[in-house]
């Protein structure tokens, strides 16, 4: 196990520099600098600006320098918000997002893994049924559609929450923007664990464990439970990581100063290091996350024996 | 009516022959799932909804006298009327008909996803699975490289060097669509490989080919269209989530991202705005999901009788 988790380790900073050399330059390629858009500076200050962010020296200079700031953390200057760097940006972001992204990951897990189970075991009752439908019907409408609905109803109409105001993340706040993150992954959650357990139900080693006189709660736990997760674990690897760097749509909807919206924004102001810097945050999560999911996946099944092949 | 005794006690034809001659005829596999996939009612609802939403996207338009991209303003924000069915937009343009035009669009964006994960990504995860070992590991990890790259940035290069539209955003997807599927396929291909029945028909020498068409593909095909029924739509958001940043196909063209964002800035005057785009987006994926349902059903060879 050490070993492969050295392998995987490994493995994880050599994809966090592909992404980081790869996003650098296809950033670089874009046309249309940072200052581009302001009005006609003149050429000496722009000059400076260039030189004050290290514009002016060669590409490949510019990239490893920008490789050695990434190993120390240090992501650079914003081009847009003065006085403040990538770091000061992910730092006031990232903590939003991730306190909105965690509880609704949580709700999804907590809710969702247990109502699929709880379907696939009554398989075509009244509650399985209505379970996935509601979660089809959930996993059908689009975040911005769901967000719309519950701040036309909850916020517009009926007027029991805030809208579109974060105020510092207090709970009432957060009623909303949970529910339009997590409908879509608990949905999802609750529909692969209820077909993965279908699946599992099936299959001859739970007849066996039957046969063996076991009792129920041992082969659901044991058997059913352990088996079927593991499409469920692999999963919740990029659902983690995308879903704690924030919805663009929700946040923006909601009016959340999260990490999400300072990214699409960071595009659209051709803010490169901010852009590049974000990418780079990004990555190192959902590697971090997979790396975790194929651990949790080596623990629950026996079958996939990554030691043996790594 | 005299009845001959001795015909009927003639003897039987040559048993030998007919004995072990099977009495019904062989049912091919795709006439099987066929056949279980008719008996679901909520499938064949979901592919009559889809088909009734591709006529009417793509044939539609043509019957109707509108245009989509009249404007009249002095027939801003009309609620659903006679003369307009769904209303008009923030520049008095007919929404029934932007809906239909922009359908187009939504679906074709769908289809595309679709096709390309169970094309691309099926193949891509299957393999890496197989291999196993260090092939795995440099495959999953192109994997990882491809999804961590964000969308967006995709979709601004193509932008810059194709130009804004459909083109950009259809390559964008096709860059990245596949990731989630191979992802998946690797892991139960993992998880499958190792399972007895894969010992046996490798033991009785099976090929290669034979393994991953016949044994493999077949049995982690249950989570394959689950996911598949649930990536489709998820395209489709994808596409209008890049409308709501701008992103999108440009005016005056318009798919349902289009239209659903643009509703969005007057959702608390003009919901209807917002409302008929959503609806046909939920419809649409709602008739995805039931026709995977159905397809799991029919396609599991675990269920085949």
């Amino acid at each position: 196990m050490a070993r492969y988790l050295m392998q995987r380790i490994v493995t994880m900073f050599v994809v966090a520099f592909v992404v980081v050399t790869a996003t650098f330059f296809l950033m670089r390629a874009l046309p249309g600098g940072p200052f581009s858009s302001e009005r006609n500076v003149p050429e000496a200050i722009l000059k400076n600006l260039e030189r004050r962010y290290n514009l002016d020296k060669p590409l490949h200079e510019q990239y490893i320098d920008y490789v050695k700031g990434v190993i120390v953390w240090d992501l650079g200057p914003s081009f847009k918000y003065k006085g403040l760097t990538v770091n000061d940006v992910i730092n006031r972001g990232f903590p939003v997002s991730a306190k909105l992204g965690g509880i609704s990951l949580l709700v999804s897990i907590v809710i969702g893994i247990p109502l699929g189970i709880a379907g696939a075991m009554k398989h075509n009752s009244v509650g399985d049924r209505t379970i996935s439908g509601l979660a089809i019907l959930t996993a059908a409408a689009p975040s911005f559609v769901i967000a719309g609905v519950l701040q036309y109803v909850f916020a517009y109409k009926l007027r029991w929450f805030p809208s579109a105001t974060w105020g510092g993340g207090q709970l009432r706040y957060m009623v909303l923007p949970v529910l339009a993150l997590s409908s879509y992954n608990l949905a999802w959650i609750v529909k692969l664990t209820r077909s993965s357990m279908l699946e599992v139900i099936n299959q001859d080693y739970i007849r066996t464990a039957r046969a063996k006189g076991l009792r129920e709660i041992v082969i659901v736990y044991r058997h059913m439970i352990k088996n079927a997760m593991v499409p469920v674990v692999a999963s919740l690897a990029p659902m983690t990581a995308s879903i704690l760097t924030g919805s663009f749509i929700v946040e923006n909807v909601f009016g959340i100063p999260g990490i999400g919206r300072e990214f699409v924004q960071s595009i659209t102001n051709r803010d490169y290091t901010v852009t590049l810097g974000m990418t780079v945050f990004f990555c190192l999560l959902l590697v971090g996350f997979t790396l975790l999911a194929d651990i949790a996946l080596a623990i629950i099944d026996p079958r996939v024996r990554l030691e043996k092949e790594g | 009516m005299a009845v001959s005794v001795d015909e009927r006690f003639a003897p039987l034809p040559n048993r030998e022959q007919t004995a072990e001659r099977i009495t019904t005829p062989p049912i091919s596999f795709a006439a099987d799932a066929w056949r279980r996939f008719k008996a679901n009612p909520m499938a064949v609802l979901g592919l009559v909804v889809l088909l009734i939403f591709l006529i009417a996207c793509f044939i539609g338009p043509l019957l109707t006298p509108q245009d989509p991209t009249t404007q009249n303003l002095a027939m801003r924000d009309q609620p659903p009327s006679a003369q307009h069915w769904f209303g008009t937009d923030a520049h008095g343009r007919d929404l029934f008909e932007r809906t239909l035009y922009g359908g187009r669009i939504s679906l074709a964006v769908a289809f595309f996803a679709g096709l390309l994960q169970l094309v691309v990504g099926v193949t891509y995860g299957a393999t890496a699975g197989l291999l196993g070992g260090r092939w795995d590991n440099v495959m999953m990890r192109i994997v990882d490289i491809i999804d961590t790259i964000p969308l967006t940035i995709y979709v601004i290069l193509l932008a810059v060097i194709m130009g804004q539209g459909l083109t950009s955003i259809f390559i964008a997807i096709g860059i990245v669509y596949w990731t989630s599927m191979a992802r998946l396929v690797r892991a139960q291909v993992l998880s499958l490989k190792e399972q007895e029945f894969m010992l046996a028909a490798r033991a009785l020498g099976a090929s290669r080919k034979r393994l991953v068409l016949r044994h493999l593909i077949p049995n982690a095909m249950a989570p394959i269209v689950v996911e598949l029924t649930f990536s489709i739509p998820r395209a489709m958001f994808t596409e209008a989530f890049l409308s709501f940043i701008g992103l999108g196909v440009s005016a005056p063209m318009a798919s349902w991202g289009v239209l659903a964002s643009n509703g969005f800035e007057g959702l608390r005057s003009y919901p209807w705005e917002l409302a008929f785009p959503a609806v046909a987006i939920i419809l649409v994926s709602l008739a995805f999901n039931f026709i995977g349902d159905g397809l799991r059903d029919a396609l599991d060879p675990k269920l085949r009788r």
